[in-house]
């Protein structure tokens, strides 16, 4: 596990140092220490209510720390892709209007965004009108249309199909050669995490463990469940780690079947590595 | 030309809509109808205090609905269940107002010119009074504009932008307290939401941008304003509701039109 150990690592875009954020006085994260390099994609995967998405919001300055750090590269450009934007019905939106929103971008600029996405034709369309995919790709022109040096999407491909997932994690991958920006997501499909990702974060209110696919992959739980469908992310939560225990934030890992709000199906059955 | 009371009256109506037109539509957009008529209602309160203390009653109604505005953002921000809260709120408003006027003994005040606006009446101070505060919202709405659409669309999204989305929402809070000042005098403090929201809503189904249904609702406003007055002048009917009656009917047109253009 990362531990950041000399903090002002120059090289990093976006580092957390040993961050804790606390809801109404339950930790919800604890204890967080990661980094972000420039053009490496990074994934965080981790069940319902592991504070993936709090994490996000930790790391763009939304959601206050209640102890430890977040530091920036200066002049640090984030496009961001929120989980689930619903646009009210009765706000009438064009896509393109939307790439504009807050700064204004000209028309080529935003043509050429949405055809980098492969949405070249839905410019004037209404955004309530869109497709989940198109909709997915229309926010990351928006974020594209920053110039950004890190990308943050939550769930990106939350709503869509299998070839849908896979078509945009190729997306950003592509995006990611050609215009050299670090990726960080979140993601609930393992499967294409592992090839699209260059480093994994498994999350559960604290960093279980961290690494390459092929380090995350190697346990042999997960190879025995590689290709089962969505029992796939039970892999990484039975991968043995070096992380400590000290059971000081909340949770009590592997004993309680209560665990968690929303555990991932079988996961009681399966045992859950932390035990 | 101010001499004529009906075109001091058509020049109120048409400056009223220059604020309610854009303010309307960003409280339906963000589902802030029930927060309108809290704070609209507030303003008869406002009349009361305004009337016992002898300060002008456009003072009177600015502070106590800005007041109420903060209290139900604030009580909003804390996750109060809103609807129950506006609810309360809104008709508390206006009970306790229509109890405080009652006190207000040996001044001339006639309790319907306040419910449901005496736009006829107007005088030269009342139309600069209008034309101030409603230019003083269209200029911040249009202003803050970029910022204010995208807080609508997600707070996330707006704070990523290195947007504020609370002081956003302060401004709409703001701009919401200047209009009901500003519309008492027109169309009454019970019909100052049905002002935001019928035109706004009937310029849905015609628009296609966000500023295409800001400006329509700007010209159906003026419209309902200019109709409801010809009505009362016709008919000698209420003027105020006149011109609510009017917004509605133009709404009923544009629910009836609006689908059938879009086939």
């Amino acid at each position: 596990m990362s531990r950041l150990p000399d903090r002002g690592r120059s090289m990093s875009l976006i580092a957390a140092d040993h961050a804790c954020v606390r809801f109404a006085g339950t930790e919800v994260l604890h204890d967080i220490s990661l980094r972000v390099d420039p053009a490496e994609i990074v994934t965080i995967v981790g069940p319902n209510g592991s504070g993936k998405s709090t994490l996000l919001r930790a790391l763009l300055g939304i959601t206050p720390l209640a102890a430890g750090r977040v530091s920036r590269r200066a002049g640090l450009r984030i496009g961001y892709v929120p989980q689930r934007l619903q646009i009210d019905r009765t706000l009438p939106m064009t896509a393109r209007r939307f790439l504009s929103l807050p700064r204004r971008h000209a028309p080529a600029a935003s043509a050429a965004a949405l055809a980098r996405v492969g949405v070249p034709e839905v410019a004037d369309r209404q955004m309530a009108d869109l497709s989940g995919g198109q909709f997915q790709r229309v926010l990351l022109a928006r974020a594209l249309l920053t110039e950004p040096d890190l990308l943050i999407l939550d769930e990106p491909t939350q709503g869509l199909d299998q070839p849908g997932e896979a078509a945009f994690y190729r997306l950003i991958d592509e995006l990611r050669h050609d215009t050299g920006c670090a990726v960080l997501m979140v993601s609930h499909d393992l499967h294409v995490v592992m090839s699209a990702s260059d480093r994994v974060i498994c999350l559960n209110g604290h960093i279980c463990c961290e690494g390459t696919p092929q380090v995350v992959s190697h346990a042999p739980e997960y190879r025995a469940m590689f290709g089962l469908g969505t029992q796939g992310a039970l892999a990484l939560y039975r991968h043995e780690h070096d992380h400590d225990h000290t059971h000081d934030h909340g949770h009590d890992h592997g004993h309680d079947p209560g665990h968690g709000p929303a555990r991932p199906k079988g996961a009681d059955t399966r045992g859950h590595g932390h035990a | 030309m101010l001499d004529d009371f009906l075109v001091r009256a058509g020049l109120a109506g048409l400056g009223l809509s220059l604020a309610t037109g854009p303010l309307g539509a960003f409280v339906v957009w963000r589902r802030m109808a029930y927060f309108g008529d809290a704070t609209a209602h507030a303003a008869i309160l406002g009349v009361a205090l305004a009337l016992a203390t002898d300060l002008p009653v456009g003072l009177g109604t600015l502070a106590v609905a800005l007041l109420m505005a903060v209290t139900v953002a604030t009580l909003a921000a804390r996750g109060w269940a809103m609807d129950t809260t506006l609810g309360v709120l809104a008709h508390s408003a206006l009970a306790f107002g229509l109890v405080a006027i009652s006190f207000v003994h040996g001044v001339r005040t006639d309790l319907s010119a306040w419910l449901f606006g005496d736009i006829l009446a107007v005088t030269r101070g009342d139309l600069a009074q209008i034309w101030g505060g409603a230019a003083l919202v269209a200029a911040l709405l249009i202003w803050r504009w970029s910022a204010l659409l995208t807080a609508t669309l997600n707070e996330d999204l707006a704070h990523a932008s290195g947007l504020n989305p609370d002081r956003e929402r302060l401004v709409l809070v703001l701009a919401l307290a200047v209009v009901v000042a500003v519309a008492l005098k027109v169309v009454g403090a019970l019909l100052i939401a049905a002002m935001l929201i019928i035109p706004a809503a009937a310029a849905r189904g015609m628009a296609r941008s966000p500023e295409g249904m800001a400006a329509l609702a700007v010209g159906i406003g003026a419209v309902a304003g200019i109709g409801g007055l010809g009505l009362s002048m016709w008919q000698d009917t209420p003027a105020g509701p006149s011109i609510i009656a009017c917004a509605a009917v133009v709404f009923a047109l544009s629910a009836i039109v609006g689908p059938l253009r879009r086939r």
